[in-house]
């Protein structure tokens, strides 16, 4: 049995304001507290369209090669829920703002186009609170207003691992753009399946939609228990039927909604409140110009023009942040691609993994880790002393010359302070002299070592053994 | 006292702002059985005078400094009960208010109370309130037209030198012509909405009601202009009221639409008609016939899209955030469909139900979509025709008012009866009534609408009219 | 045209409005009148025209992101039927 999916991804944009009102769009606030007299559908007030919204939607539209809609219209959804104030959710429906385009994925060695149908704007609702009192539920507005791109994507995915590396590589995108904070947990990107399945050579088969799952592993696991739940549904005789599924992470489960309301019939109508949105050619050239080099784009040219590997060039062009942090450290340093790909994606990474903070919140700054990629590269420091440098910066504000000269790091490299060390060091074991003399090459790392012993480490190994080399022929 | 003569009493000291508000309630209180009031905001009211004296006092001059109106109650109104004739709303008392209570509270205007109204402006007789049908001042057993019924029955008693409506098929056109006063309806985009309870969003514009074209005007540049949080709202230049009252009548082109003057028509508003376009032929106007062939799809447009906003305007009030909320609701399903059932009025709801249809699946194409198309008909009709006349002018209403109850037995009848308003709210245009005189001794008004910005002529036209006659003048028995 | 009662049922179920069965009736009677002029519509020689959904065709008017609106809670919180610890409370629902 194949299976087909379609997904619809709601993206928050990354605005001050709501998309109708003047309310901020904070998150956390106190319940009610970010909803005005808008949001919360008083009589005779009325929505005017945040600016910021439509250059976002452009911008994204722009960077999925959608067709940009010279006019869009906005139009109303008509139903009644706790949570949607005014009784509709203002939305676009016959004419969205982005039409087409696709996301590029990989998945392993294959890499696949997925089409986009289409994307809108439309307002978010607020939020119910259930089990906070006893009879009732609390709703809390200060979601709604709130602006979103709902972007829908053809029935072309195929698979859980497919729609995954979908939606990582538009989650990418849409921070890389500043589209969208992408926060998961808060809501900043959520996600609806569409899941159907059928046999080789039928026609696409019923579908079930499993509404606003928020993890990528929750997708992937809702999605594969779909299939599977859909597969043996059929093989033992039964019938996909149409319906809405929530997904249960603790059961790891889909379930059928119940209690919504079975017959929807939302009466769309153009928004008579809002006429078209009519977009003039400067306002889609000026976002266009704005639109910063594609994650897609500069991984292919990590490769071919810096040489790294497929894996280093994708980690780096997952986030944007640290994409330009990985530059700012090649600038900083002089050194090559390579060597800085390493310091940023195992050391750095790392310590900001381990201290759970983003790349923005790093105590260390690329600048100041390229003083010390500069350090590693032209031989004044060993690995070992880079990496006890590189933890002392981390937690400090030195400069990687102040923590090197504090700590005592430099590799002695002047081969006059070395020779009389290596002269020392020969003099002391004849023995071993003889054997490696007579052909014993292992013995060269013995007298490296207490070289090294000697100096405490900061002699540098490459010019030792040189300097050895010469002295024992 | 008219707006004019009252502002320039204010100004030269013969009277004060706390006068004329003691005045306007008094004369309130007289009227009482007109029922036009649904709330007095008596307290405020002379406040408000005393503080428009004290600024006089210190040679202040805002537009309408110290002159007392009322608001329909469509009109959101900070602290103060904000009805829209519903007993949805009958306890809602809104923490902010519309614009142009802003624009008027800002002029000096002062608030003596809120107008009557059919609830949620939807009706054509004031007889679908929650607070009880309005009067007609110039016989109490008739209706005073709607659904801004309360404004022009304060305005026509004298009550107040002007009130502020709303207009979405004809409900300041028709009551101020049922009434015998001077009604506005400004284009489309001229008049913030924001804080004027919607029926049908497209359509809904405020305006004013005031006893002449004049004063009309007056109050009416007050309440205009741009305003940031109307997504419709247009920033238009003012209303050149100079100007306006220099228009000459000569040369003037005024279209007469066949589809206005036909059937159904009383004899006694057809003579009105005929003898005020007489006047203005007398004075140099050329009166030439014209044809708005569309008119007759317009009653059928207009009853599908006004409904199908309303229902979809009207899904906000469900008892959870403001407004009236059944007791002891059981569920959801329950608090909602209570507190709908007994908050809106029987009007109300069958324009609910007719919306909700007309958008449901199946309909949607037939009855909706449909009914756009006819609209943008019915536009180019007036396009076509303001290629070759300034304005057109036809019968406001059909007859003069009716009896109370009489025509709420047969609702059709009634829709009928807004057959020359309704098609000036589908095309957005600026349209006003003026008094042109009396059949079986109820007044007539005669409709007046100009392309869409074209306000100074109506105005000019108007104004040119009632210097040569006193029809406007003229006041219902019991009001001086 | 007359409206079937379940027409009318569903219509009212859409709208969240409930009819009492005594008034049905005559609702039905009233909106058949009324959908009754619709019929004209069909008459109107529209087949290639554009619907007009705002008159006078304007474009949608873009504002600045800035927030204007401050936590008014309180106001809104006093015109409100039922609100506990800052939350509207309707009947519980179920999910
Ligand atoms: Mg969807
Ligand atoms: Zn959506």
């Amino acid at each position: 049995m194949l299976a087909t999916i379609g997904l619809e991804v709601h993206v928050q944009l990354q605005t001050h304001s709501k998309i109708f009102s003047g309310a901020a769009t904070a998150y956390g606030a106190e319940p009610n507290a970010q909803a005005c007299a808008v949001d919360l559908g008083m009589p005779g007030t009325l929505p005017v369209m945040n600016a910021e919204a439509v250059r976002l939607a452009i911008r994204l539209g722009l960077a999925l090669g959608s067709t940009i809609a010279p006019r869009s219209v906005f139009a109303r959804k008509n139903y009644f829920y706790p949570d949607l104030p005014k009784g509709y959710q203002i939305s676009q429906f016959e004419a969205p703002i982005l039409i087409g385009g696709g996301v590029d994925i990989r998945v392993g060695d294959t890499e696949k186009r997925i089409a986009l149908t289409r994307a809108h704007l439309e307002e978010d609702a607020g939020k119910s609170v259930h089990d906070a009192f006893h009879r009732d539920s609390g709703i809390d507005l200060n979601r709604a207003g709130t602006p979103l791109l709902e972007i829908v994507s053809e029935p072309v995915i195929e698979s859980a691992t497919e729609a995954v590396a979908y939606l990582k590589a538009l989650h990418t995108l849409v921070r890389w753009l500043g589209v969208s904070d992408g926060n998961m947990q808060e809501g900043s990107f959520r996600c609806d399946a569409n899941v159907s399945v059928r046999r080789p050579g039928e026609s696409l088969g019923t579908r079930a939609e499993i509404k606003n799952v928020n993890s990528f592993r929750f997708v992937e696991k809702a999605i594969d228990y779909e299939i599977e739940r859909q597969i043996r549904l059929i093989e033992s005789g039964g019938k996909v039927v149409q319906e809405t599924r929530l997904y249960d992470a603790q059961r790891d489960e889909t379930r059928s909604m119940r209690g919504k309301e079975s017959a929807h019939d939302y009466r769309y109508f153009p928004d008579p409140d809002l006429p078209p949105l009519v977009l003039d050619a400067a306002l889609i050239a000026a976002e266009r110009d704005a639109l910063p080099e594609l994650p897609d784009a500069r991984r292919q040219r990590y490769q071919s023009a810096l040489g790294l590997t497929a894996y280093d060039a994708t980690q780096l062009t997952q986030d944007r942040a640290l994409s330009e942090a990985f530059e700012a450290v090649i600038a900083a340093s002089g050194a090559p691609a390579k060597l800085c790909a390493n310091w940023v994606l195992s050391e750095w990474q790392g310590a900001l993994n381990a201290a759970n903070l983003s790349i923005e919140q790093s105590p260390l700054s690329a600048a100041r880790l390229g003083g010390l990629v500069a350090r590693v590269h032209d031989g004044s420091l060993s690995s070992k002393m880079a990496k006890q440098a590189f933890e002392a910066m981390f937690a400090g504000t030195e400069s990687a010359d102040d923590v090197i000269a504090r700590l005592g790091l430099k590799q002695v490299s002047d081969s006059g302070a070395l020779g009389a060390h290596v002269d020392a060091v020969i003099s002391e074991h004849p023995a071993q002299v003889a054997q490696f003399r007579a052909g014993n090459e292992k013995l060269l790392a013995f007298f490296v070592g207490q070289i090294m012993k000697r100096t405490q480490g900061q002699a540098n190994p490459a010019q030792v053994t040189v300097l050895l080399r010469e002295r024992l022929q | 006292m008219s707006l004019l003569s009252l502002l320039a009493a204010l100004d030269d000291g013969s009277t004060s702002a706390r006068a004329a508000t003691e005045n306007a309630l008094d004369r309130a209180a007289r009227h009482a059985d007109l029922n036009a009031l649904i709330t007095i905001a008596a307290d405020a009211a002379r406040a408000a005078g005393d503080a428009a004296d004290a600024e006089r006092a210190r040679g202040a001059r805002g537009a309408l400094l110290g002159v007392p109106f009322a608001h329909k109650d469509v009109f959101c109104t900070r602290d103060i009960l904000s009805t829209a004739g519903s007993k949805m709303l009958a306890n809602f008392v809104p923490p902010y208010s519309a614009t142009i209570h802003d624009k008027l509270q800002a002029a000096g205007a002062v608030l003596i109370g809120k107008a009557n109204m059919d609830e949620f402006a939807m009706g054509s007789s004031n007889e679908h309130s929650h607070f009880g049908a309005v009067r007609n001042p110039w016989d109490r057993s008739r209706v005073p037209g709607g659904s801004s019924g309360g404004s022009a029955a304060l305005v026509a008693a004298r009550v107040v030198p002007f009130a502020t409506a709303s207009d979405t098929g004809g409900s300041i056109r028709q009551p101020a012509a049922l009434c015998g006063v001077t009604g506005i309806k400004p284009t489309y985009g001229r008049v913030s909405r924001y804080g004027m309870i919607a029926y049908a969003s497209s359509l809904d514009q405020a305006g004013v009601i005031a006893t002449s074209a004049h004063d009309a005007a007056i109050a009416l540049n007050v309440i205009a202009g741009f305003d940031p949080r109307d997504p419709t709202s247009v920033d238009a230049p003012p209303i050149d009221i100079d100007g306006a009252l220099a228009m000459s009548l000569a040369g003037l082109r005024i279209g007469r639409p066949r589809q206005w003057c036909g059937a159904g028509i009383d004899a006694g508003v057809a003579n009105a008609i005929d003898a005020a376009l007489a006047v203005y032929a007398a004075h140099g106007a050329r009166i030439v016939d014209v044809d708005l062939p569309s008119s007759e799809h317009a009653i059928a447009a207009y009853y599908v899209i006004a409904p199908a906003e309303a229902s979809s305007n009207l899904a906000r009030f469900d008892g959870v955030r403001y407004g009236h909320r059944c007791a002891n609701p059981k569920d959801l399903a329950d608090l909602y469909t209570r507190s709908r059932e007994e908050g809106f009025g029987h009007e109300v709801q069958k324009r609910i139900l007719t919306g909700t249809y007309v958008l449901s699946a199946g309909y949607y194409d037939a009855y909706y979509h449909r009914a756009l198309k006819v609209r943008r008909l019915i536009a180019e009709d007036f396009a076509r025709v303001f290629n070759d006349v300034d304005v057109i002018a036809g019968p406001t209403s059909p007859s003069v008012a009716f009896k109370l109850g009489e025509k709420l037995a047969d609702p059709v009848a009634m829709y009928l009866a807004d057959i020359n308003t309704v098609s000036v709210n589908l095309a957005g245009l600026p349209a006003l009534s003026i008094p042109c005189g009396f059949s079986d001794g109820l007044p007539v008004g005669l409709q007046l609408c100009a392309p869409w910005w074209q306000e100074s002529r109506l105005i000019g036209a108007a104004h040119a009219f009632q210097q040569v006659t006193d029809w406007h003048r003229a006041v219902p028995g019991g009001a001086a | 045209m007359s409206l079937q009662t379940s027409t009318l049922h569903h219509i009212a179920q859409l709208a969240r409005l409930r009819i009492e069965p005594e008034h049905e009736a005559a609702m039905a009677a009233e909106m058949s009148a009324v959908l009754g002029l619709f019929e004209q519509l069909a008459k109107a020689p529209v087949d290639a025209l554009e619907p007009l959904s705002h008159p006078g065709d304007p474009t949608l008017r873009l504002r600045a992101d800035t927030v204007t609106e401050l936590d008014a809670r309180d106001d809104f919180e006093r015109i409100a039927p039922s609100m506990m610890g800052g939350y509207y409370l309707v009947p519980k629902v179920i999910e």
